[in-house]
């Protein structure tokens, strides 16, 4: 059996009094520090955006290279309006694989692994099949186009795109007369996109077109902007671009395109069919339940501005709906 | 320092007050990120909300600790709520509406969750407008019931912010499951004494208070 002898105490191990006595103001102060402190510091952080985002917005270099051998479009493919700021452009972005705010994508885009990217091209198709990015794109020359981006959440930019026609890429594999719609899908890779570890959507993200839509002029597969790659956070290495519509249907990364005779399911519709359509033209008159799409603003600026109908590209894309109810069919 | 004195009191407030001062610096220095608007209209609308909780978690903190010092500190933390929520429903009125008082009418009839933030603001607005001594004198008990708005606005806010997330519902239900204990805390069965005539009131939470800036509830 062990017996512990007790240490003996010494002056120095007995608590002052004074000390003892005032214990409670000592917690109560502590306390107050520390909520102080805290609340400071989670103000401070909430606040402006945070380091890494500002760190983010300075490697967006070392993301992208230089474009070279770009013609500018003609001029029906570029609006006036002075082009958006390119660091706002890179780091306020809605890209849901790489986190649901609006800095996130920015902050994780070292997280979306874009070489080697190939994109599957099948259905209805008289030349389906796997083929890498540099294939895809090597018979086009690229061209610069500076349009318009309309959120639904009721803000836009303004983005100078590198890209080539959609049409000129689809015609390649030979549409087969069955082939009605196109589908586009997402990169699925939930080991390194945070976004798609939760089941805000259901992953993949899929977007869709009617053909005609798809084989519209405006309709634009790109590759880059501001005279460079695309970052990862705005869609790399390829991205859809359709300025008429609302910009979920500018669908980011993809990896496959669908040539189908039935009308392709797509995500937002999917999650919230009251809220988002399949069409989802810009169109100032038909309001979000939500809010109204009367007004933009514009990134850069603090008031709002008026949305034009199917987002100033009405003369060039309206023919394409005629006959149909737009409040119906939104 | 007293938990309850007036140095307490203007700490907490001072405190309170950092998001807002964040803020207007970050406005001031450009560093609001790209959508400015955006980023006030959300912040405030969360330090509404949060503040509005603390004020809601001061009366049950303070029966499970016996920290009676702490009940100034539900004014504070109120009128901070309601200072969030102004400049919150402001910058909405301001920014988004572009002060289109037409507009402004239209959307707190056919948005729900405009509806619910706006009556959320003119739950608060009674709230804050008695919040001083002579009021709650003056008004006595009806002052308690009147405050009972309060459980009204948090419920509000709640729904509000629940209602304006696009897809990811996540911080409003974590604020909402928050709101819900601390409502929960205030619930006590109805029970009814000997004489069997129902006991309206629950005893503790009806005990006079001392202090008017005190008082219970």
């Amino acid at each position: 059996m062990l017996i512990r002898r007790p240490t003996p105490l010494v002056d120095r191990d007995v608590t002052d009094r004074r000390l003892y006595l005032g214990r409670r103001e000592f917690l109560r102060n502590s306390a107050w520090t520390l909520a102080g402190t805290a609340t400071a510091a989670s103000a401070l952080a909430a606040c402006g955006p945070s380091e890494e985002a500002s760190a983010a917005r300075e490697s967006v270099s070392a993301r992208v290279r230089p474009l070279t051998d770009v013609r500018p479009a003609p001029p029906r493919f570029r609006v006036d309006d002075p082009v958006t700021d390119r660091t706002d452009a890179t780091s306020y972005n809605n890209f849901y694989e790489l986190g649901l705010g609006k800095e996130d994508p920015a902050e994780n885009a070292d997280r979306l692994k874009t070489e080697p990217w190939s994109v599957v091209v099948d259905g209805e198709v008289g030349r389906p099949g796997r083929i890498p990015l540099e294939d895809l794109l090597k018979p086009h020359p690229l061209e610069e186009r500076i349009y318009r981006l309309r959120c639904v959440e009721a803000w836009s930019m303004v983005i100078p795109w590198i890209g080539i026609p959609l049409a000129d890429v689809l015609a390649r594999f030979e549409p087969t007369s069955k082939a009605k719609y196109v589908a586009f899908e997402t990169l699925l890779d939930r080991e390194n996109l945070p976004g798609q570890r939760r089941n805000v959507l259901d992953w993949p993200y899929r977007e869709g077109l009617r053909i005609d839509e798809a084989m519209h002029p405006l309709s634009l597969l790109a590759v880059g902007m501001y005279g460079e790659t695309l970052p990862p956070q705005n869609g790399a290495p390829l991205r859809l671009v359709v300025p008429w519509k609302y910009g979920f249907k500018s669908i980011k990364s993809i990896v496959r395109i669908r040539l189908q005779e039935t009308e392709p399911m797509t995500s937002w519709n999917e999650s919230a069919p009251n809220e988002y359509g399949f069409y989802a033209n810009v169109n100032p008159k038909v309001s979000h339940p939500r809010w109204s799409q009367a007004k933009e603003r514009r990134i850069g600026s603090w008031s709002k501005r008026p949305t034009l109908p199917f987002n100033g590209y009405e003369e060039q894309v309206a023919s394409l709906y005629t006959g149909m109810n737009l409040r119906k069919q939104f | 320092m007293k938990l309850g004195g007036r140095s307490a009191r203007w700490l907490v407030a001072g405190i309170g007050l950092i998001p807002f001062a964040a803020l207007c610096v970050a406005a001031a220095t450009g560093s609001l990120g790209a959508d400015p608007p955006e980023k006030i209209l959300h912040e405030t609308g969360e330090w509404a909300l949060r503040t509005l909780i603390l004020s809601l978690a001061i009366t049950p903190v303070r029966r499970w600790t016996g920290l009676s010092g702490l009940a100034p500190h539900r004014r504070t933390f109120g009128l901070l709520a309601y200072f969030y929520a102004s400049l919150h429903f402001s910058s909405y009125l301001v920014f988004d509406l572009g002060l289109d008082w037409g507009e402004l009418g239209h959307s707190i009839a056919e948005r729900p969750y405009i509806t619910v933030g706006f009556a959320t603001w003119l739950m608060l607005t009674p709230l804050a407008l008695t919040s001083t001594r002579r009021a709650i004198r003056r008004w006595g008990r009806r002052w308690t019931v009147l405050h009972r708005l309060a459980y009204g606005a948090v419920c509000g806010a709640v729904i509000h912010f629940l209602w304006s997330v696009k897809a990811d519902p996540t911080e409003p239900l974590i604020y909402g499951g928050l709101a819900a204990l601390l409502l929960a805390a205030r619930w006590r069965p109805r029970r009814r004494n000997r004489t069997g005539r129902k006991n309206k009131t629950c005893a503790t939470l009806r005990r006079p208070s001392r202090d008017p800036g005190q008082d219970p509830a």
